[in-house]
């Protein structure tokens, strides 16, 4: 097996033009467990945490992050917990704080796992995965299109991840995972919401209960219509139990070791309800600290 | 031939007879040397492990560790089906990778081709013409690189004939003939308990409760895989370094399977990192010793995590049905109690893990009729055999359950239901036997009674909640819950077994400081055994200085590092070889000052007339003083195999606990928030070590009330990793209050009771007994899931 350790960003692009088949490895918390595990060989590792590029991140000309696929978890939380709460929570029930330290968001996209954590906020803020490749540059990828189907995405061979860009939350934000021990633990099943005022939306990501990750549509269509915006009153329990019900019916659960199908779809609804809450009492809440 | 990196082993060690035994003439790298234990702390105290700055550094040697210039690498080809015939099997290919040096498969056993631990022997050491439970070693692969091995195991080509694999325990007893899963059957041990007239009782019974209960696969899920070091020696021996045990029946069952003769053996213990009862039987010591025979060179075999799932045996998962009668106050009238117990394919320990199922079955409350079933069935799931608890920690689960349901009943309090029919000093087991020593069980509820309730949870803080920082809740759907639970261990072996310690001390002057070494064959694992044998020697000697000796097996046997009973066994054999050792000083001070009214009072000796004579090293001056003693518990006896009756333990042990949890009824989440216990110990030998075994046996408990299983289905394994076999972190396992109670026991020494395994049992119906407080649901079923507390 090769192991390719580049320098620079576009060195890393002509290592993986040139190698299409060589794994990227960042922290290699996903990576490396499965070549020990003789899951998979591949036929070159692309070790990636050598170029400085990727473990930046910026705020662009239109205001939104642009996160270096490179950026630790504990940096996510540290650095970007302010601006991206959501995303900060997720990463923060990844694993111990040695994993925190290696473990990346742009890994997480690598693996494209129907349990990676960072999936949920992604998709509940829109987040774009921005792909590079030396032969065709740029390509903007929104996390809703990225997942294709178990452990796939839509990266091309010769693509690399180079940044996540989302705008810093315009509204409350939440992550919520059912494990079944309170720390260091696989998701049975996540959620995440995002609530974004501005533009009278919800957003929502579903975790650990399809092929892919994917956001519960119906769900967000139904609440971003029944929410009081403007007069910010009580959420009405018919509406969260309703918005639970269609974030249930919008996961493909399975059977496994970690739990069944029907508990992921009652704990999705229960999770649904309760981060609606949190995220409309803290939208109320900002409306009182204002006035 | 490599340089010998370190050669203290080289040395002629003599057995109390005088005879030479032969040491290994080069040692490996990163093997066990000499420890040095010197500083305070005798009997009583809490001084630091010797090897403690070791391990926290990282530095200590375990058995992976293991290096020697010139090794291969040993690999295991093993099944991957639960039951199938072996129709084909082809070693070519592996052996035509370059680097590989041998492929072994049955045929090359050189001796007996079968081993087991309580001396079945029906154990394959490599599969013969079937398999009989996924992981079965099938074929050895000895190579210059441990990748080259890995691959050449995928160019072994074995031709399967799969069958239907027999995973029904209840269905193996229903038909035991017909379900053979291999020649000796069938049902492993049927053990019945037979005390009064069930039948006549259940009609004076005013309240009758019952239950079925299920207690899933533990594993020990120590974090240290197997692993050693097996070496040719040039007179045509061999020598192991391995992590295990219990090296003197190691050896018992390695020498016929390779050939050789006991004494042509030499094994030293390799650093272990956990054990639980899953190092008593062997792993890769046949193995590597065939594959180091066969190639003339040092061998190494390290199992990695997902092979070390297929490489130890596991806590039996039990299926069990309980009736109880009481009176309408509550007084237990009888007990009408099925145990089946899944040991898998092989006896391993069944025989004994069943023994102890059937006498504790009820455990420590007085109960006039008894009628208990107990078996032990053959299956082709996983292996099962010994763990923390053995047998004892099934049947606690359901008889703890059973008195809460008693408890509801008789509207009692759970602590009330069971001070009422709680054994004390005299009162008779469900064997029989009379406990003659301590037993105060009601006093130890009482107490625990009175220890404070934890404050409701800082829901301020995301941890202090069940889901912890994976935020479920913000403090939604959560209730409270207490449960109690009550267990009894038998301590040492039972039934007739004579497990009896060696040790072998000796006294001299070093550097001008009298200096004790200890030498046994004890296995520390991680117990804190060593920092003992150190504390003994202090307190026996009057010394300073202590030196422990590795382990190994030119010293007498030391039993197993099991049962509890390394404090008791081998801390005796330790403390009767120092007062030998005593005894001839104390002869040459009298000798020598001609009074012979003498004690050794710390370092000194003291005439009762003529007060201090002289120091340890005055009496010493340049001699040595070596003593060999072994030491055995009292006798016991074999259970009647159609009434169950007879003295068959040694020592009995209680613990209670009270746990108290948060749990989210909405999503099936549980916070245990606090756990208290009472244990009665006879006399606190160390007592950090101690909090360290309850606190840790009560980790292994919650473990398994929460969420450690192997699970299996149609007897595969679905989940053979530390992702997916849960244990608990330090956000799982809450603070604990102790009471710690010193009742000696007048037949142990210093009058300890062991003290590894009682926490273990009655930690796990207490946290059950407290999610059914909580949320009301039967949960008849270790480890609870999510699912069954919001189904």
């Amino acid at each position: 097996m090769d192991f390719l350790r580049p320098l620079t960003w576009a060195d890393a692009l002509a290592a993986k033009a040139a190698h299409p088949g060589a794994t990227p490895i960042q922290g290699g918390t996903d990576v490396m467990v499965e070549i020990n595990f003789d899951a998979r060989r591949p036929e070159a590792l692309l070790d990636l945490t050598s170029v400085p590029e990727l473990t930046e991140h910026e705020t662009l000309e239109d205001g939104t992050l642009r996160v270096g696929a490179g950026v630790p978890y504990a940096r996510l939380i540290a650095d970007l917990g302010d601006r991206l709460p959501g995303l900060a929570q997720a990463a923060r029930t990844v694993g111990s704080p040695q994993i925190r330290n290696r473990g990346t968001a742009g890994g997480n996209l690598g693996a494209a796992s129907p349990a990676g954590d960072c999936h949920p906020p992604l998709l509940a803020s829109d987040a774009v995965v921005e792909a590079e490749s030396s032969a065709r540059g740029t390509r903007l990828i929104p996390a809703a299109e990225f997942y294709l189907g178990v452990k796939r995405n839509a990266l091309e061979p010769d693509e690399l991840i180079r940044a996540i860009r989302t705008a810093p939350a315009s509204g409350p934000q939440y992550f919520s995972k059912i494990g079944t021990r309170n720390a260091m633990v696989i998701a049975v099943c996540s959620f995440a919401i995002a609530l974004h005022p501005g533009e009278r939306r919800v957003g929502t990501g579903v975790g650990s209960a399809a092929p892919t990750p994917r956001r519960a549509t119906a769900a967000e269509e139904y609440l971003s219509g029944e929410l009081d915006w403007d007069g910010r009153g009580p959420l009405p329990d018919p509406v969260a139990r309703r918005f639970g019900e269609l974030v249930r019916e919008a996961a493909a659960p399975i059977d496994d070791v970690r739990g069944t199908a029907d508990y992921r779809r009652h704990a999705l609804a229960v999770l649904a309800r309760r981060t609606l809450a949190w995220a409309w009492n803290d939208h109320r809440a900002t409306r009182e600290e204002a006035s | 031939m490599a340089t010998p990196v370190r050669t203290p082993g080289g040395t002629p060690v003599r057995t109390p007879g005088g005879t030479p035994v032969r040491t290994p003439g080069r040692t490996p790298v990163r093997s066990p040397g000499h420890v040095a234990a010197h500083g305070h702390g005798g009997v009583g105290d809490s001084p630091p492990r010797p090897d403690g700055t070791l391990k926290v550094a990282g530095e200590f040697a375990y058995a992976s560790d293991l290096w020697i210039d010139g090794m291969l690498w040993g690999a295991t080809l093993r099944s991957p089906h639960p039951r199938a015939r072996i129709v084909a099997l082809d070693v070519g290919p592996a052996l035509a990778l370059p680097g590989v040096r041998a492929v072994l498969t049955h045929e090359d056993v050189p001796g007996s081709r079968f081993f087991g631990i309580d001396g079945t022997g029906d154990q394959p050491v490599l599969a013969i013409d079937q398999v009989r439970h996924e992981g079965e070693p099938i074929a050895l692969v000895a190579a210059d690189h441990p990748e080259t091995a890995r691959r050449a195991l995928k160019r072994i080509a074995v031709g399967f004939e799969v069958l239907e694999p027999i995973t029904d325990a209840r269905a193996v007893i229903a038909d035991p003939e017909g379900l053979r899963v291999q020649p000796l059957g069938g049902i492993t041990r049927y053990q019945p308990v037979r005390v009064g007239d069930v039948d006549a009782a259940r009609a004076r019974a005013e309240v009758v409760v019952s239950g079925d209960f299920e207690v899933g696969i533990q594993d020990q899920a120590f974090l240290g895989p197997e692993s050693g070091l097996a070496m040719p020696s040039e007179d045509g021996g061999l020598d192991l370094y391995v992590s295990t045990q219990w090296m003197h029946n190691d050896l018992k069952q390695i020498a016929p399977c390779l050939g050789l003769a006991e004494d042509e053996i030499h094994m030293t213990l390799a650093g272990v990192g956990g054990a639980f009862g899953g190092r008593e039987d062997l792993s890769m010591q046949i193995h590597a010793g065939m594959l180091a025979l066969h190639t003339g060179r040092p061998v190494k075999m390290s199992y990695n995590r997902h092979e070390s799932f297929f490489g130890h045996v596991h806590r039996h998962p039990a299926s069990m049905r309980y009736e109880y009668g009481a009176t309408a106050d509550g007084g237990l009238v009888y007990a009408d109690v099925e145990i089946v117990l899944d040991g898998g394919a092989y006896t391993s320990s069944t025989l004994n893990v069943t023994g102890n199922a059937a006498s504790l079955g009820v455990g420590p409350y007085e109960i006039p009729n008894i009628r208990i079933d107990a078996y032990g069935v053959y299956t082709n799931n996983p292996p099962c055999g010994a763990m923390r608890g053995f047998g004892a920690v099934q049947a606690c689960f359901a008889y703890e359950a059973m008195m809460d349901k008693v408890a509801a009943a008789c509207g009692l309090s759970p602590l009330e239901v069971r001070r009422r029919n709680a054994v004390s000093q005299g009162s008779r087991l469900a064997t029989g036997q009379v406990i003659d020593a301590p037993a105060p069980l009601a006093e130890m509820l009482t107490r625990l009674e009175a220890i404070p309730m934890p404050p409701a949870a800082d829901a301020s803080d995301l941890r202090n909640l069940p889901g912890g920082v994976s935020q479920t809740t913000h403090g939604e759907g959560v209730v409270r819950g207490v449960g109690y639970g009550v267990g009894i261990k038998n301590i040492c072996f039972s039934e007739g077994f004579d497990d009896l310690s060696t040790a072998r001390v000796r006294l001299e002057v070093i550097g001008g400081e009298a200096t004790a070494l200890v030498h046994t064959a004890a296995a520390e694992v991680g117990q804190g055994l060593v920092t003992l044998e150190a504390q003994i020697a202090r307190t026996e000697l009057g010394v300073r200085r202590v030196t422990l000796a590795p382990a190994d097996t030119t010293v007498g046997d030391a039993g197993s590092s099991s049962a509890s009973r390394q404090s008791y066994m081998t801390g005796g054999a330790v403390k009767t070889a120092c007062e030998a050792v005593r005894g001839v000083l104390l002869e040459r001070a009298a000798a020598r000052f001609g009074h012979h009214d003498l004690t050794l009072v710390g370092g000194t000796v003291v005439s009762r007339e003529a007060g201090e004579l002289a120091s340890l090293e005055e009496v010493l001056g340049d001699a040595v003083i070596e003593e060999t003693r072994e030491y055995h518990h009292r006798p016991t006896q074999k259970m009647d195999p159609a009434t169950g009756q007879g003295n068959s333990h040694t020592q009995l042990a209680l613990c209670v606990h009270r746990a108290v949890v948060d749990v989210d009824t909405e999503l099936g989440l549980v916070k245990v928030v606090e756990m208290a216990a009472v244990q009665d110990v006879g006399k606190i030998l160390n007592r950090l070590s101690l909090e360290g075994q309850i606190h840790g046996g009560s980790a292994q408990g919650l473990g398994l009330a929460l969420m450690e299983e192997i699970v299996v289905s149609g007897g595969v394994v679905r989940n053979p990793s530390f992702t997916d076999y849960l244990i608990p972190t330090i956000l799982d396992m809450p603070p604990m209050r102790l009471d710690i109670l010193e009742n000696p026991d007048p037949a142990a020494p210093y009058g300890l009771r062991g003290a590894g395994e009682p926490p273990t049992l009655s930690s796990t119906p207490a946290i059950v007994a407290a999610i059914r407080d909580a949320t009301g649901r039967a949960l008849g079923r270790v480890p609870v899931r999510p699912e069954h507390i919001v189904a």
